[in-house]
């Protein structure tokens, strides 16, 4: 089928007989030339696709967030860098990014201790750890926004389990949705809920490639259980440690549903993910403030995903 | 540690034993063994277990509460009869059978093009000479770590500008380009063997002929996790709905839970939304019960990438 289309002289062998020699020269022949057009006509569709949809944002982003505008609205005025300014200068930026800062550390640090311990209990050598791994694995591929809704009903403070559980002890139920500080607090435990699983099995694959050698020799020496985790275990998972960290970081910086479902109006949940949607969908309309925002965000992904392929570089070179 | 095989002066049988020596067994059913056996390896498994399914648990039993069984400060933990009112207000208050045929569309259609262009690119980043082909793998790999929620505004902008808004093909389009999918699928296409391909060419088997009938039919199970993923993400996907639909005949589930949450906003309507919360998850649950080998796969392998 590429036969009728013209051949490229710049690029085909000049002299055919001296091109056998040397491989450069024998790169446009018919059969290089069909595959040519197979890739275009297998690869192109994704490519455009992942062009238009994920690499045209990310510069579109940075015009927007050059511009005083409210979306929907058919004009716009250019105004620099002042939506940046703004957002550093006012009271939103110590807010947004100190909620972005406590809600990225206690979820990653909070899925991945609890993670590394579940993993342990499913090192286990006893029967059912099987079943247990998946059964933790689940909540992470369930939708947040029902999973967030399920959540919800056990906070709440007057028919919820958790408030049944403390008026058993004579407590009164905190206000977890209406009090800021435990709004957050709600979110992440949820949140940790979600994908402390994820952490586990990645943690537990972790585990079960371990050496097993070093294990025995170091238990042959005498060291407890306790001992040979926190001096061999744990420095040699520190690869994994490494990964989980970049990834989970970079999931829960992009955290939305949860937050969306349990915390609609972002009352002390607002990361910078969730403060860029409700600026720009929420009440303002604000979609240059928003894209500001926006890159902000891609600019603290990029720094973590810088970090993580030349950690992935050096992991290469170890092996 | 000799002594654990008195009986037995076999050597393979203290190979046997030996990977363990650091767990004192006195005898294989002794207290001490049984007790260390539950505390140290059921109890923290159980624990785990409960923590993941007992919320769930909760959210099933309640969807089948009456009202007055969930407004009392007296907690009954049974739902007196398996009531389906719930099921029938969620489905009244707001088109849930539309919502569910809307995910179910976008969850499908999305996924069978995604894995389509998936394998296409796939193959042709491995199996097909282009220039700069390793180049053009770089730009997909550095589009899996760009996340989805930095491009909504762009990309509401484009979509509603091009009508969109509140369609289903404006739900599916602008997250159909596969960045995991093509990844996934090329590690996996590169471990292939080249020799049964070039048996292939030399019986003039062209790529079309090779994709199909060599390369996906060995590829199943990396295919089937590429496929599972896809179908789990399209489904649970939150922000983009959220953002391009605002009218309840293209809204997928998750969506419609949301409005649904805004209707049933007093204590009452927590049956209800427990009811829509049921709909939302067990599908995927079940899906996932069944085939967790290649989705727990998957998902911890694809994101090795971010």
């Amino acid at each position: 089928m590429t036969r009728q289309l013209s051949p490229r002289p710049s690029t085909r062998p000049a002299d055919p007989g001296a091109g056998t020699a040397k491989i450069p020269h024998r790169r446009w022949t018919a059969r290089n030339r069909r595959d040519f057009f197979v890739f275009l006509a297998m690869a192109l569709p994704n490519l455009v696709l992942i062009a238009v949809f994920t690499y045209r944002p990310l510069i579109s982003n940075m015009y927007y967030s050059t511009l005083d505008w409210t979306l929907g609205s058919p004009t716009a005025t250019v105004v620099g860098f002042t939506n940046y300014v703004t957002f550093f200068t006012s009271s939103d930026a110590p807010k947004v990014l100190g909620t972005t800062a406590v809600f990225t550390l206690v979820t990653v640090g909070g899925s991945m201790v609890l993670g590394l311990l579940v993993a342990l209990a499913l090192n286990a050598k006893v029967r059912g750890t099987t079943f247990a791994r998946s059964a933790v694995f689940a909540p992470y591929v369930l939708s947040g926004v029902g999973v967030g809704l399920v959540w919800l009903f056990i906070f709440d403070p007057g028919y919820g389990v958790l408030a049944w559980l403390l008026r058993g002890i004579g407590q009164q139920s905190p206000q977890w949705i209406n009090d800021p500080q435990l709004s957050l607090v709600m979110v992440i435990l949820v949140y940790v809920w979600k994908n402390l699983g994820y952490c586990a099995v990645v943690y537990l694959a972790g585990l079960q490639s371990l050496p097993k050698d070093v294990m025995e020799a170091a238990s042959l020496d005498g060291a407890n259980g306790f001992r040979r985790f926190l001096s061999i275990s744990l420095p040699l998972l520190s690869p994994t440690t490494f990964f989980l960290l970049i990834t989970t970081m970079l999931s829960s910086l992009q955290a939305f549903d949860l937050i969306r479902i349990m915390t609609p109006l972002g009352t002390g949940t607002s990361t910078l993910i969730y403060e860029a949607y409700l600026q720009a969908f929420g009440a303002y309309n604000r979609a240059g403030y928003s894209a500001a925002i926006s890159v902000v965000l891609f600019a603290i992904l990029l720094v973590i995903t810088v970090l993580q392929l030349r950690f992935v570089e050096r992991k290469v070179h170890y092996s | 540690m000799t002594s654990l095989s008195p009986v037995s002066p076999d050597p393979t049988a203290q190979a046997v034993t030996a990977p363990d020596p650091g767990l004192h067994r006195d005898q294989p059913f002794s207290r001490r063994n049984l007790i260390q056996t539950v505390v140290g390896g059921y109890l923290p498994l159980l624990v785990a277990t409960l923590v993941v399914f007992l919320p769930l648990l909760w959210m099933v039993l309640s969807s089948f509460k009456q009202s007055g069984e969930i407004v009392t400060t007296d907690l009954k933990i049974l739902p007196e009869s398996l009531n389906l009112e719930n099921y029938r207000t969620a489905m009244t208050t707001v088109p849930f059978g539309q919502f569910f045929l809307n995910s179910t569309i976008v969850t499908l259609a999305g996924a069978t093009i995604k894995v389509l262009l998936a394998i296409l690119t796939a193959y042709a980043l491995v199996f097909v000479r282009f220039p700069f082909r390793n180049f053009i793998f770089l730009l997909i790999l550095v589009a899996l770590m760009v996340p989805p929620q930095v491009s909504i505004l762009p990309n509401f902008i484009l979509i509603a500008g091009i009508g969109g808004k509140n369609t289903l093909w404006g739900i599916i389009l602008p997250g159909l380009g596969t960045a995991f999918g093509t990844f996934l699928l090329r590690q996996h296409f590169r471990t292939l063997p080249a020799s049964i391909l070039e048996s292939a060419e030399m019986d003039g088997a062209g790529h079309w002929r090779r994709l199909w009938q060599i390369v996906v039919p060995v590829s199943i199970p990396s295919v089937a996790t590429v496929a599972l993923v896809t179908i789990v993400t399209e489904w649970n996907d939150y922000i983009w709905p959220l953002i391009i639909t605002d009218r309840p005949e293209t809204m997928t589930l998750p969506v419609g839970l949301t409005l649904l949450q805004n209707s049933e906003s007093n204590a009452a309507g927590w049956g209800v939304l427990m009811a829509g919360a049921v709909l939302v998850i067990v599908p995927i649950l079940i899906i996932f019960a069944a085939l967790q080998r290649y989705i727990v796969a998957g998902l911890t392998q694809g994101s090795v990438t971010g």
